[in-house]
């Protein structure tokens, strides 16, 4: 792109446009060429290719486009740039807004059911993108099958809140506890492993779990999955319209009148202060001896070892951790949804959680947020586009890939820094 | 050839007829030398003598095939053969730096250096609980941490590099503070693989002298290896020469200087 002006260097770039549009016009024909229609007589389709053309032309020409934009302001060689300290307050400052916002969003006036209902959405993978986090994104090591933790969390919650009546916040902490042991039980066989082989254990492992919750009918329901989850009560009072014996009603006890809305937005507080609290822990377990023995673990296993800390216990107290924010997650889904089944643990969602982790930027607790918004909210809002909402999130995607291509937010801020002498 | 001048010195490490096989080729073969404390113990000898393995060896990298390798640590011997490797650094004190320099590129270079104390600093915030909810122990060790590596950053002229990223350090700075960091473990050995190698003749001069005041600050045992004798004929109290595994001469630098057989193995025998 260097030999702007010369014959040569159009040449260059109609050809470059040209074959962008050939492969635009090949992916477009099938996916937007042909639309199946269901009409009285059965199915059938009818063919759109003035879409293609407009889809071909667009792709020609912004390709055309691109190629004479000067090279500085091309995406990767911004994204290379570090950035000042100072924008690690500013980062701070967002955080805090952030918060801020998410404590006023039922209350404001344009809120709805369905929107405290998406956010409550959004926060359950934020916090599921916080937990591996901790594992990929500071100790370096991939993991695929993050959704077994998740399983894990929502099934001995679904359980023990069924089968010894527990109350929310008392088979929590099992739950937690459940999936930290599922987590050194995952850590164990693969210390020895890095990278892509890890990643494909972990990936069998993932399988195992969905696969047990399926054939282990006579405790996990198979299939069919778990009914009738417990509900959380604000301190013992239930979200129902009249109470039963014993108990008074959230509505009652208030003087408000019964309304369903009060329950969804109980469960947006519940999973706010719950990943209030995950935020926290992580950024805390960053600055202490164990999160920076875990990024340096991903940096250099060997040099740690030479300098006397144990990758063992490094690796699995990750795995354990990042379990355990899973588990808390996927008992929270279980409450919310009151019914789970294997099939909300599939790949699918390892792969969305690893997506907003890689996305936001690996480490990066605000961008793991922002990719989080994206990846759930984008195909809400593609709705309007019927069959092309994956096409738009697959496009997304690929277009934050391009322009950022360390993740959202790439810049790792310093767990500790050197304050000028007397100043500490 | 005589023995080392090791009148009143204190024995640190006897290396006993340390062997290291890999199947058929045998990288290191019946090797005794000793170390002591507050001397510069060189280990030379031409590419693939097996400087390295014996190093590997030592810090636990690698199991020896045969041998013994004694340590005496507060009065009592440990067995670093028998150690588990990253123990050796730990229970022994045995730190060491990497022929290819292995920072933790991505962290700042103050953060290596928290990393490398990352024992005291675990018991200091009680296996991190505490730590987690503002021990004031922990954070009184954790600014004894940042001093101390404020006192290395000091030395090494990198104050104003502290909270850059290691690995956008030049390389030459790279390897010293590799050895800052092996040094903030506490050491009572310290084992440095090819420190001079890639450095201009300025700042092999500086990374000699940083050795030496090492030697006479901390009073510890150094274990080089390398092959710039500059550096090596400068600087060390002991020179060990391996070819093809075998000890070939042990001595004073002058001694080795003048010794036939090492000659011999460095230009080769003369018809």
């Amino acid at each position: 792109m260097a030999e702007a002006g010369t014959a040569a260097g159009w040449n260059g770039r109609l050809k470059e446009a040209a074959l962008a549009a050939c492969v635009a016009f090949a992916l477009a024909l099938p996916l937007v060429g042909i639309e199946t229609t269901d009409a009285e007589s059965g199915p059938g389709f009818v063919t759109r290719f003035n879409w293609v053309a407009i889809a071909v032309a667009a792709v020609f020409f912004g390709k055309l486009l691109l190629s004479f934009l000067p090279d500085e302001i091309l995406p990767q060689q911004r994204a290379a740039r570090s950035v000042a300290a100072s924008e690690s307050r500013t980062i701070l400052l967002i955080g805090a807004a952030g918060a801020a916002a998410a404590l006023a969003l039922p209350l404001m006036p344009f809120s709805s059911r369905y929107l405290v209902d998406l956010a409550t959405s959004v926060l359950i993978y934020i916090m599921l993108g916080w937990g591996l986090n901790i594992v990929v994104g500071l100790a370096g090591l991939l993991n695929l099958g993050y959704a077994a933790f998740y399983a894990v969390g929502a099934y001995s919650f679904a359980l023990f809140a069924q089968g010894f009546d527990l109350s929310f916040w008392e088979a929590l902490p099992i739950a937690g506890l459940l999936a930290a042991l599922a987590g050194i039980l995952l850590g164990l066989p693969v210390l020895r492993l890095r990278g892509d082989y890890l990643a494909i254990v972990t990936l069998g492992f993932g399988e195992i779990v969905r696969i047990v919750l399926i054939n282990w009918g006579s405790v996990t329901g198979g299939p069919n999955g778990i009914n009738g989850i417990p509900r959380p009560s604000f301190f013992g009072m239930p979200f129902v319209r009249s109470a039963p014996a014993g108990t008074t009603t959230f509505s009652d006890f208030f003087g408000l009148g019964f309304d369903p809305v009060q329950r969804v937005i109980f469960l947006y507080y519940v999973i706010l202060l719950l990943a209030l609290a995950t935020n926290w822990f992580s950024l805390r377990l960053r600055r202490l001896p164990i999160g920076r023995a875990w990024e340096a673990l991903r940096e250099d296993e060997i040099a740690c070892r030479a300098l006397g800390i144990n990758p063992t216990s490094v690796k699995l107290s990750a795995f354990a951790i990042s379990a355990m924010l899973g588990g808390f997650a996927g008992a929270f889904f279980a409450t919310r949804q009151g019914f789970i089944s294997p099939e909300s643990f599939g790949f699918q969602e390892s792969a969305t959680v690893l997506a907003i982790v890689v996305l936001g930027g690996l480490g990066s607790q605000l961008g793991v947020v922002l990719a989080a918004i994206v990846l759930v909210t984008l195909p809400e809002f593609g709705r309007e586009f019927d069959q092309f909402r994956m096409l738009l999130f697959g496009a997304a995607m690929v277009g934050i890939m391009i322009w950022r291509p360390r993740g959202i937010l790439a810049n790792r801020a310093p767990s500790i820094r050197l304050k000028p002498k007397g100043a500490a | 050839m005589s023995a080392p001048a090791s009148a009143g010195k204190q024995t640190l490490l006897e290396v006993a007829h340390l062997s290291m096989r890999f199947g058929g080729v045998v990288a290191v073969d019946d090797v005794s030398f000793t170390a002591y404390r507050r001397d510069i113990t060189a280990i030379i000898g031409p590419n693939g003598a097996g400087k390295t393995t014996v190093f590997n060896c030592l810090t636990g990298f690698y199991r020896p095939s045969a041998g013994h390798l004694g340590f005496e640590r507060d009065g009592h011997v440990l067995a670093l053969e028998r150690l588990q490797g990253h123990r050796i650094a730990r229970e022994a004190g045995v730190a060491r730096t990497f022929q290819n320099v292995r920072l933790f590129a991505g962290m700042t270079v103050l953060e290596n250096l928290i990393v490398a104390q990352h024992r005291i600093l675990t018991r200091a915030s009680v296996y991190n609980l505490g730590g987690l909810f503002g021990l004031k122990r922990h954070r009184r060790a954790e600014r004894d941490a940042v001093e101390k590596a404020r006192d290395w950053l000091e030395r090494l002229d990198l104050v104003d590099r502290a909270d850059d990223a290691a690995g956008n350090l030049p390389y030459g700075q790279q390897r010293r503070l590799e050895i800052a960091r092996a040094m903030c473990t506490d050491p009572t050995l310290l084992c440095v693989d090819e420190p001079a190698a890639g450095l201009n003749p300025h700042e092999k001069a500086g990374l000699a002298q940083l050795l030496k005041s090492i030697r006479d600050t901390y009073g510890i045992g150094i274990l080089l290896i390398e092959h710039d004798m500059s550096v090596v004929m400068g600087i060390s109290d002991h020179v060990v020469v391996l070819n093809y595994g075998k000890k070939i001469a042990d001595g004073t630098a002058a001694e080795v200087r003048r010794d036939a057989g090492v000659i011999a193995a460095y230009l080769g025998e003369e018809a």
